[in-house]
């Protein structure tokens, strides 16, 4: 067989708004890969898009089982779009496993590209199936391609250097080449990716590109795929865009928020899913003076992040759920000497391990009252992953001024999902101030908490600054001098200036803004990830007629200060979360309103149509 | 270390705050020892920093007058680690205890002496909770009976030196809270070493375990079971001088000098690169009982976590130039809308 090369024939194009296309397949199968292939050309194209990826906690799991299927949804637009997509209209199936497990989100009459060389009996039966599905009628109501994804690659492959198992490594680049000419998407992003990942092995870079080929020849030479579509450039607002996903925008966030403040970034770290990529993008950044940390364990990665911010840093603490228990004391500790630091939570689903790859919005309450003693701090949380970059700046703004530990929420959702990001210059970002301090405050010597009595926050002196030499810790303190003391009015006025300190943070944060009919009756409230599928919902639901505004909170902790005016302008209050009710706690008991609950906690975000059908059912109650 | 040529009198290292822990105990010994130590160390004392986590001992910071963060229980080496990388330019060091060290903080004990992070830790050992007012340590003796073990402790005691030795520390020391002019010592040779040190300090808890160390610090104890080690010397002690210790097939072992011909004695060198014999010393005790080594018994250089955190970063500097934020965020691919 000849090197592929690629040809053009006729086709029928058509022009639609917006695909949803989900790539499923073993975890070792490579469709995270194929599926950011993917996203990455649209994303050049000029697309605008929203991406899921979804992986099993093991490494790899069984072949051919459910329990090993990895997946990954992308939904590319030629208009703003805010979520991942709701059903996908196309569904790579790469084994029986990987089709038994997402059928049911296949959209009726979607296209459904199986590997048909996966179907044989053992994998069929691993999968749960009884019968061959492809025959036993239930993938009825869907348009099936079957393609010899197995066979193409050894085909294209036979002269090659690969040889023996190592040749089907590259099956994925068959359904990756075979979507990229259904959507008329160029290779050449692509192959100039294969050739820079493969430098060091041109015969794998070879391999892939060739396959790649192949899959996309199949399109143009099975009459099947000749109708095929394309989806023009979106109308986004003009600027330049990056794809970017949640811990990468939130990595950088950090990296400016150092800049912007002048100091140099400490980041404490323990591995843990879905948090250790902060790490990993962190540690290739030593060149902005950022020292990352690998600690021994969670509570060393909080601790040397209390050593660090008492030594002038901008100190910083990543973890997930599990990380977040390990850290609870030493966060009390930085609270209680007011120490200035940003811990990191990247939520997944719990208790206990739970479901370490899946996202869920259940630390919520452990972030604001997971801690002995009286110990509020301020509590945010990312909606996307563009807006990780700006709450990872506003988190050590916050940290900075006001000398206090802040925990920034993100979850699995934003952290691994990703968007087309409206590039800011840095030059426009706001410089962050501090309260570091080189002189004496009193005559009587330094005194470590003595306040400003604006934003109440203490003075910071780091070691090395001579003449302030002093001692603090977790032991209570004399206001003003810091010292030791077990005096009673004095611990009840550390604790109440501690508590109005935080709260006092109410006037220095973004009014809350409305989004939708603002006349309505109901509003939807919402926290976190569930940004893009309560907007999408609510605009849905205008579209349609029916009266519905939406907000988001950044700050959980506290609250906007106007959100008592917007919740009162209100007859009912709808709150989102994917957790058993979590923020509802919180805004029945600050505001006394019957607020009404839309929960789950399945691993899997909400759609936005399911959202919009769950508003409905509970306006019309 | 940045020096500067600065030299205080031991008043101008003690704090304001008044010293609180019990009359009599051992602490005060060991801090006379330090602040004695460090007026002469020859650091400015803005560029000192105590850390500590909890117990008696980690009210150590509050009586020095440099800068001090009293933590958290068993942290306290990590909680010295952010410090440290963050300014390499300080002198930074721990005070810990047997519970905080080697109990709830073992974990934090053990990578910081691995990775060489530049910090002293001072475990002052007594053998006992003292705080909570006296339940068993992990380095109290078997059989120990304490409020928290009244039929006796059934748990063998960690021995410090192995743990130290066995986690790859490069400096390792040993010495008792009477012994002012050995703890001056063995903090001079502590301060000057670039990378972790790990010194025990044996120190008598007055109150709940009284008298622990007599076998090393009574007249007679002093002069039979102290076994000290000097850098290039043979090692002999006894009242006449009249015991050595060998090493024979990597085992140290004490003898009677008559029993051997000198030649056989161990000439003690702290430099070794394997710490075999080192360790071998550590054990020819098992706590403050019989024939117990005292003094140095490691110390070598090899890089330290610091040094190499900062090399890493004026290398990424050097090659990659200073970061540059719009680059940063436009280096994944860009496309323009126009």
């Amino acid at each position: 067989m000849e090197e592929p090369t690629l040809a053009t024939d006729k086709k029928t194009v058509e022009s639609i708004p917006a695909i949803t296309i989900r790539f499923a397949g073993d975890s070792g199968d490579g469709m995270q890969l194929i599926g950011t292939r993917f996203t990455d050309t649209s994303a050049l194209f000029g697309n605008d898009l929203a991406t899921l990826p979804s992986f099993p906690a093991e490494i790899r799991a069984p072949q051919g089982t459910i329990a090993g299927v990895s997946s990954f949804q992308v939904q590319i637009a030629d208009f703003d779009i805010l979520t991942p997509g709701d059903n996908p209209e196309v569904l790579v199936a790469m084994n029986p496993a990987a089709l038994k497990a997402h059928l049911h989100d296949l959209a009726p009459n979607g296209m459904l590209i199986l590997n048909e060389d996966a179907f044989e009996e053992k994998n069929i039966t691993k999968a749960g199936y009884k019968l061959d599905p492809r025959e036993s009628g239930e993938l009825d109501g869907y348009r099936v391609f079957e393609v010899p994804m197995e066979k193409l690659t050894k085909e294209a492959l036979k002269d090659s250097e690969i040889k023996g198992r190592a040749v089907l490594r590259s099956k994925n680049m068959i359904a990756l080449g075979l979507i990229s000419w259904v959507f008329n998407r160029p290779l050449e992003d692509t192959v100039n990716w294969i050739n820079k990942k493969f430098e060091k092995l041109p015969e794998v870079a070879d391999a892939n590109i060739k396959t790649l080929k192949t899959g996309y020849n199949f399109g143009i030479t099975v009459e099947a795929f000749h109708h095929t579509y394309v989806v023009d450039k979106a109308k986004l607002p003009a600027g330049e865009y990056t794809n970017i996903n949640g811990n990468i925008g939130l990595s950088w966030g950090l990296v400016a928020a150092a800049k912007l403040s002048e100091l140099e970034l400490f980041y404490g770290s323990y591995p843990i899913t879905p948090a250790s990529d902060i790490l990993h993008e962190l540690s290739k950044h030593k060149n902005f003076d950022v020292i990352t940390f690998q600690a021994e364990d969670e509570i060393a990665a909080a601790a040397a992040t209390v050593g660090a911010s008492f030594t002038g840093k901008l100190a910083v603490t990543g973890t997930s759920g599990p990380g977040l228990a390990l850290k609870s004391e030493t966060i009390s500790l930085a609270l209680s000497a007011e120490l200035p630091m940003v811990i990191v939570n990247v939520q997944r689903g719990g208790p206990s391990t739970g479901l370490p790859t899946k996202p869920e919005q259940s630390d919520l309450l452990f972030a604001l009252y997971g801690r002995h003693g009286e110990s509020p701090l301020p509590v945010l949380a990312s909606r996307s992953p563009s807006h990780a970059f700006y709450t990872a700046i506003e988190a050590s703004r916050i940290a900075l001024k006001y000398m206090t530990p802040v925990i920034l929420l993100s979850d699995n959702y934003v952290a691994t999902g990703s968007e087309p990001w409206l590039l800011p210059d840095y030059k426009d970002l706001p410089s962050l101030s501090n309260n570091l301090t080189t002189k004496l405050n009193s005559k009587d010597g330094f005194l470590p908490f003595h306040r400003d009595m604006t934003t109440f926050a203490r003075p910071w002196a780091t070691p090395g600054t001579p003449g302030l030499e002093h001692r603090i810790g977790g032991l209570e303190k004399e206001e003003g001098t810091g010292n030791v003391s077990y005096d009673s009015d004095n611990h009840q006025y550390m604790t109440d200036m501690r508590a109005w300190k935080i709260a006092n943070i109410a006037n220095d944060i973004e009014p809350l803004e409305l989004n939708g009919d603002e006349k309505a009756d109901t509003l939807v409230l919402g926290w976190g990830s569930t940004y893009g599928g309560i907007t999408q919902a609510v605009n849905r639901l205008n579209e349609k007629g029916v009266k519905v505004a939406s907000a988001h909170l950044t700050f959980i902790n506290p609250f906007p200060d106007n959100l008592g005016e917007i919740l009162s302008s209100f007859k009912t209050v709808i709150i989102p979360e994917l957790n058993t009710g979590q923020l509802i706690k919180l805004i029945r008991e600050r505001f006394l309103i019957d607020a009404k609950g839309i929960n789950k906690v399945a691993g899997v975000p909400f759609t936005a149509q399911e959202l919009a059908d769950k508003i409905e059912e509970k306006i019309n109650e | 270390m940045s020096k500067v040529p600065v030299s205080y009198k031991r008043t101008d290292l003690q704090s304001d705050q008044e010293v609180k822990w019990c009359p009599g105990c051992g602490d005060y010994t060991i801090l006379a020892s330090v602040q004695s130590f460090m007026a002469e160390m020859g650091i400015s004392k803005e560029k000192i920093v105590f850390v500590s986590g909890i117990g008696c001992a980690a009210r150590f910071p509050y009586y020095m007058n440099t800068y001090g963060l009293h933590t958290i229980h068993g942290r306290a080496p990590a909680v010295a680690t952010g410090v440290t990388v963050s300014n390499p330019d300080l002198s930074v060091w721990v005070v810990s205890g047997d519970g905080d060290a080697l109990s709830i903080g073992g974990n934090h004990l053990i990578h910081a002496l691995r990775k060489n992070v530049n910090i002293k830790i001072l475990m002052f050992n007594n053998q006992i909770y003292g705080l909570t007012k006296g339940q068993y340590s992990p380095t109290s003796e078997e059989g120990k009976k304490t409020k928290s073990s009244p039929f006796g402790s059934v748990e063998l005691p960690f021995n410090p030196m192995s743990i130290a030795l066995g986690a790859e520390a490069s400096f390792v020391a040993r010495s008792v809270d009477m012994d002012r002019e050995l703890t001056a010592q063995v903090l001079q040779e502590a301060s000057t070493h670039n990378g972790s040190a790990f010194v025990e300090i044996y120190q008598n808890c007055n109150v709940f375990n009284d008298k622990a160390f007599e076998q090393l610090t009574s007249k007679e104890g002093r002069v039979a079971n102290r076994i000290n080690l000097v850098h290039g010397e043979k090692v002999i002690f006894g009242a006449e001088d009249e015991f050595a210790v060998t090493i024979e097939n990597g085992e140290a072992k004490v003898v009677k000098r008559t029993d051997i011909d000198d030649s056989k004695i161990y000439v003690h060198d702290i430099t070794r690169e394997n710490p075999s014999v080192a360790f071998s010393l550590s054990r020819l005790s098992h706590g403050p009982y019989g024939p117990t080594p005292m003094g140095v018994f490691r110390k070598v250089q090899r890089e330290t976590y610091n040094d190499d955190v900062i090399n890493q970063i004026n290398f990424a500097k050097d090659s990659k130039g200073a970061g540059d934020v719009d680059k940063l965020i436009r280096s994944l691919g860009t496309w323009n809308v126009d």
